[in-house]
């Protein structure tokens, strides 16, 4: 394929897809190994009330008020889940279930009770978003790249997926040894004065942030996926912690851009017209990597681990 | 609220059903602690329903076939607690994970063939988006004679088989050393999780059913300590939330009944979390004060017999609010006898606990009781002959 | 009053707060309505090895977790050398039971004593040569050298057991925190595990222990502290660790013919 088609059709939506499925990869490998994958789930699911109350409030159909409202409701979501295991004890996946239904019901009736019809807001466009349409029209090659008139014309959710990423990339970097150490022996981490409560706070935010972000590019599906599927393909593959998250993010990339070809293409090489979800293509393809993972992965059984009888 | 129209009573009767059996079989997973296996289960029926809406379109039928649909659901849906299984058995994934993968992947998936059937040319898609949601507003009668004898069916067999899941959910390694084929029961508890989850596609629909099976259990969990009356209480918590909900939503426009359902639940739960009598947040924030009052207090007393200083500000304040002690922490009259009282009791305590012939008093040991409550006036008073005079107490 | 003073337990040691390594004032901690551990202080002497026993339920591990801030009081003080526990962390190195721990997660031998350095090497300070030699020489020290790179589910009970030890030894620390290190061990880590207590102590260092093995507590200790919720003796093994200490904390619950046993050793 030429730039010329490329370039402006094809590239905006599979940086964005990519990006999005690293900013969720990288926290979810944590989020796996402190058994708190759900989170993802959660969080996705009441982003949808977060929006819904972001445009009651300003009565306007804007991105930053939107992303602010899926924020907040992820904020509310987690402290919510925390109060109702505590002051409940209920476990943890439970209370989760608790929480996150009711969340996305009331999103749910306020969204009908709302008049939307006249915007562009549903729960289907909440739930596999629309990669597709992020095309970058004011570009006519490569050499658009180095143009700023047609930077300009950028799909905005190109760069504010880009900050996220960034931002998701610079907190695993600054807290990486804390976070290591506090995933594996919580008790050890608080004697050496690591403030465990509050950085698994810190972390579930950081989650929210690239689960808002990359929503509000790709909806909620590849959320959940890449949280937990490339985290947990690289698990299988190795026994280090450093090495896992190179590999999720390996596997982040190559779900994100197999999907989002075979999604384009694939129904036009087996003799279709149109193209599929490219949302729910990347979840496909992450999932049939996990699927190979575990399968033949070298380190996919917890084999050798003594029985601490 | 009883002057429902024919298809408002459809749909309440439909959602009573529907929430009492919900109710009952969420109860085991909650007790297996596996709730969110729902999650996992519920999402994995929407391939299965594309698929079913495909094979009914390609055999030339009607592709919202309600029966054809549901088989379809209930076939990916088991496809995918399979995998889920193998996850966790076989590889080093927990639970949490293995749930995660196949509930994102399923329903990436299904998403992926929605978006065929788009571009497949029959029209419109018959309106399969009505079953991440649930929609009630073109409910058939036969769908709902569907919805009642599938919600029957799985509540019969929740009666048969309750005996061997309570155990499997209560002690699986006792359950298995009775030779109870644990994995077998977890699957069919798994099995009428998803025949339930199958039944309200169409009245909640898939995302909201995970309500429906999570919260009346934890609901009912704060009412009671025994496995039966949980079950009977989630049962009651769920048909009820079912009919109020139905009735509601057909009581004005614009009330979805799924969403209405699960706020009407979410509703007893809160109460349920803050009034419980015992496991209520209230009454386990009263208990915790008055027991926290009672340490310190004791704490407080035995300082004061032995002359010690009292660190704690909190103790000191308890004290002094009950007349025990002065604000500089010196005891009054009535402090130096309770002190006493308390410094004499743990003495009393130290032979009881040192003496074998009452080691299941010496367990009720807590530092707080007193120890009236547990030997009799004879038993003290030898005891104290024990002890003896001041002079003799044991270094 | 006059009974009431005299009732002091045994011989508290005449150090204050300001000169013990660890000091506890009015500890209560409690899971839910009991208490775990009813007002207990506990003074720990300098340069010690020190032995908490007591029977099983009795606290013990619990009193350790709470002076390290892992589990929060509901009354009480904890003083690290005279100071607040915050000030003093980077002096503690604290062992943990080994079922605290998850053994499916993705590291390496070295990486665990490699976290002995964290509050050193800070949030992003590389790890360089003379980190990497130290946790080595810490991983010889308990005779796991060898294992450097395995990952850690990989290696027995025992081998666990050093290699947490081998931790502790990385934070350089002053005092000692060790959660039932002998339990489920075998006897060559047992070994090596209280050659290296000993040579800590003879450094210098104080050593506090979780211990359950009370035929073991004469020749490896030489204080213990008796808890039974209630603190029942303390001091020096001489002292503290006779027939009628163990009798007052495990009640019922020691076989007479094990306090006979035990009284005999002691002689």
């Amino acid at each position: 394929m030429s730039g010329e088609e490329f370039v402006p059709l094809s590239l905006t939506p599979l940086l964005i897809g990519t990006f999005a499925a690293i900013a969720c990869a990288l926290p979810g490998n944590f989020l796996v190994l402190r058994k708190q994958a759900l989170i993802g789930d959660a969080i996705s699911h009441v982003v949808l009330p977060g929006i819904v109350v972001a445009f009651l409030l300003t009565g306007a159909i804007s991105t930053w008020p939107m992303m602010l409202g899926a924020a907040g409701a992820s904020v509310v979501a987690v402290v919510m889940i925390e109060a109702v295991r505590r002051l409940g004890q209920i476990e943890p996946g439970a209370a989760m279930g608790v929480v996150f239904t009711t969340m996305f019901a009331a999103g749910v009736l306020l969204l009908e009770q709302t008049d939307t019809s006249t915007v562009h807001l549903d729960v289907e466009h909440a739930l596999y978003g629309n990669l597709e349409s992020l095309i970058w029209l004011d570009a006519t090659g490569w050499s658009s790249l180095f143009d700023p008139e047609a930077l300009a014309g950028l799909p905005p959710e190109l760069p504010r997926i880009a900050l996220t990423l960034l931002v998701v990339s610079l907190f695993m970097w600054l807290f990486w040894r804390p976070l290591k150490i506090s995933t594996f022996d919580e008790g050890f981490a608080r004697t050496i004065g690591v403030r465990t409560g509050a950085l698994g706070f810190a972390l579930v935010i950081i989650a929210a942030i690239a689960a808002v972000a990359a929503f509000d590019a790709v909806g909620s599906i590849i959320v959940i996926a890449m949280f937990i599927c490339p985290p947990a393909a690289a698990r299988m593959m190795t026994n280090r912690l450093e090495t896992q998250i190179t590999w999720s993010v390996v596997f982040a990339i190559v779900s994100a851009v197999s999907g989002y070809v075979l999604a384009g293409y694939g129904p036009l090489w087996l003799g279709a017209a149109d193209a599929v979800s490219a949302a729910g293509m990347i979840a496909t393809m992450s999932g049939l990597i996990l699927a190979c993972t575990a399968i033949w992965g070298p380190c996919r059984t917890r084999a050798g681990a003594p029985s601490t009888a | 609220m009883l002057q429902l129209g024919y298809n408002a009573t459809l749909v309440a009767i439909g959602a009573t059903l529907l929430g009492v059996s919900a109710g009952v079989t969420g109860t085991f997973l909650f007790l297996r602690k596996r709730a969110l296996v729902s999650d996992a289960i519920s999402h994995a029926t929407l391939p299965g329903v594309c698929l079913g809406f495909m094979v009914l379109v390609a055999l030339g039928g009607d592709g919202r076939n309600l029966i054809g649909l549901l088989a379809g659901s209930a076939i990916s849906a088991w496809v995918g607690l399979l995998c889920m299984n193998w996850l966790t058995r076989h590889t080093r994934l927990a639970e949490d994970a293995a749930i995660g993968a196949v509930l994102s992947v399923f329903f990436g998936f299904g998403i992926v063939l929605l978006t065929v059937i788009q571009t497949m040319g029959v029209g419109r898609q018959a309106g399969l988006e009505g079953f991440l949601l649930g929609s009630t507003a073109g409910m058939l009668r036969a769908d709902a004679l569907i919805i009642a004898i599938g919600g029957a069916a799985t509540l019969l067999l929740v009666m048969i088989i309750r005996r061997p899941m309570t155990m499997v959910a209560f002690d699986p390694e006792y359950a298995a050393a009775r030779g109870l084929p644990v994995h077998r029961i977890d699957l069919a508890m798994m099995g009428l999780v998803m025949a339930v989850t199958v039944v309200g596609l169409k009245i909640v629909g898939l995302i909201l059913i995970v309500a429906l099976l999570i919260i009346p259990p934890v609901t009912a969990r704060f009412w009671s300590e025994r496995s039966d009356r949980v079950v009977l209480l989630a049962g009651l918590a769920g048909g009820l939330a079912g009919y109020l909900g139905a009735a509601l939503s057909a009581s004005a426009p614009n009330l979805p009944t799924g969403p209405i359902i699960v706020l009407v639940s979410f509703g007893f739960f809160a109460l349920s979390l803050f009034l419980a009598p015992v496991r209520g947040v209230l009454a386990a924030v009263l208990r915790h004060l008055r027991f926290q009052r009672r340490v310190h207090i004791r704490q407080g007393l035995l300082a004061l017999a032995q002359g010690q200083k009292i660190y704690e500000p909190l103790t000191l304040r308890l004290l002094r609010r009950a007349g025990l002690a002065r604000a500089d922490g010196v005891a009054t009259e009535t402090g130096k006898a309770r002190a006493a009282k308390a410094l004499r009791d743990e003495k009393r305590w130290e032979i009881v606990r040192a003496d074998q012939a009452h080691e299941a008093t010496a367990a009720l040991y807590d530092g707080l009781r007193d120890i009236e409550t547990v030997l009799t006036q004879d038993q003290i008073v030898e005891i104290d002959r024990q002890i003896g005079g001041p002079q003799e107490v044991p270094a | 009053m006059l009974e009431l003073a005299a009732n002091q337990g045994v011989s508290v040691a005449e150090i204050g707060i300001e000169s013990s390594p660890l000091a506890i004032r009015g500890l209560t901690v409690s899971y839910g309505q009991k208490p775990a551990v009813f007002s207990v202080d506990m003074t720990v002497e300098p340069g010690a090895m020190t032995a908490i026993i007591g029977p099983n339920g009795a606290g013990k591990s619990t009193l350790l977790k709470a002076a390290l801030g892992i589990v929060s009081p509901l009354s009480g003080q904890v003083s690290v050398f005279g100071e607040p526990l915050e000030k003093q962390r980077a002096r503690i190195a604290y062992v943990p039971q080994r079922a605290s721990v998850d053994w499916d997660f993705p590291t390496r031998v070295i990486d665990v004593v490699l976290m002995g350095l964290s509050r050193e090497l800070g949030l992003l300070g590389r790890v360089r040569a003379r980190h990497m030699s130290r946790a080595m020489d810490c991983l010889n020290r308990v005779g796991m050298r060898d294992f450097a790179d395995r990952q850690i589910g990989q290696l027995s009970g025992g081998q666990q057991q050093r290699v947490f030890l081998a931790r502790a030894l990385a934070q350089d620390a002053d005092l000692y925190l060790l959660d039932e290190p002998f339990a489920g061990v075998d006897a060559a880590t047992e070994k090596a595990i209280i050659a290296v207590l000993k040579s800590l102590k003879e450094a210098g260092k104080t050593v506090v222990a979780v211990h359950h093995d009370l035929a073991t507590v004469t020749d490896y200790f030489d204080h213990v502290f008796l808890i039974n919720t209630r603190k029942v003796a303390e001091g020096p093994v001489a002292e503290a660790f006779t027939a009628e200490t163990l009798q007052s904390a495990y009640g019922g619950r020691l076989a007479t013919a094990q306090i006979d046993q035990i009284s005999r050793a002691l002689g």
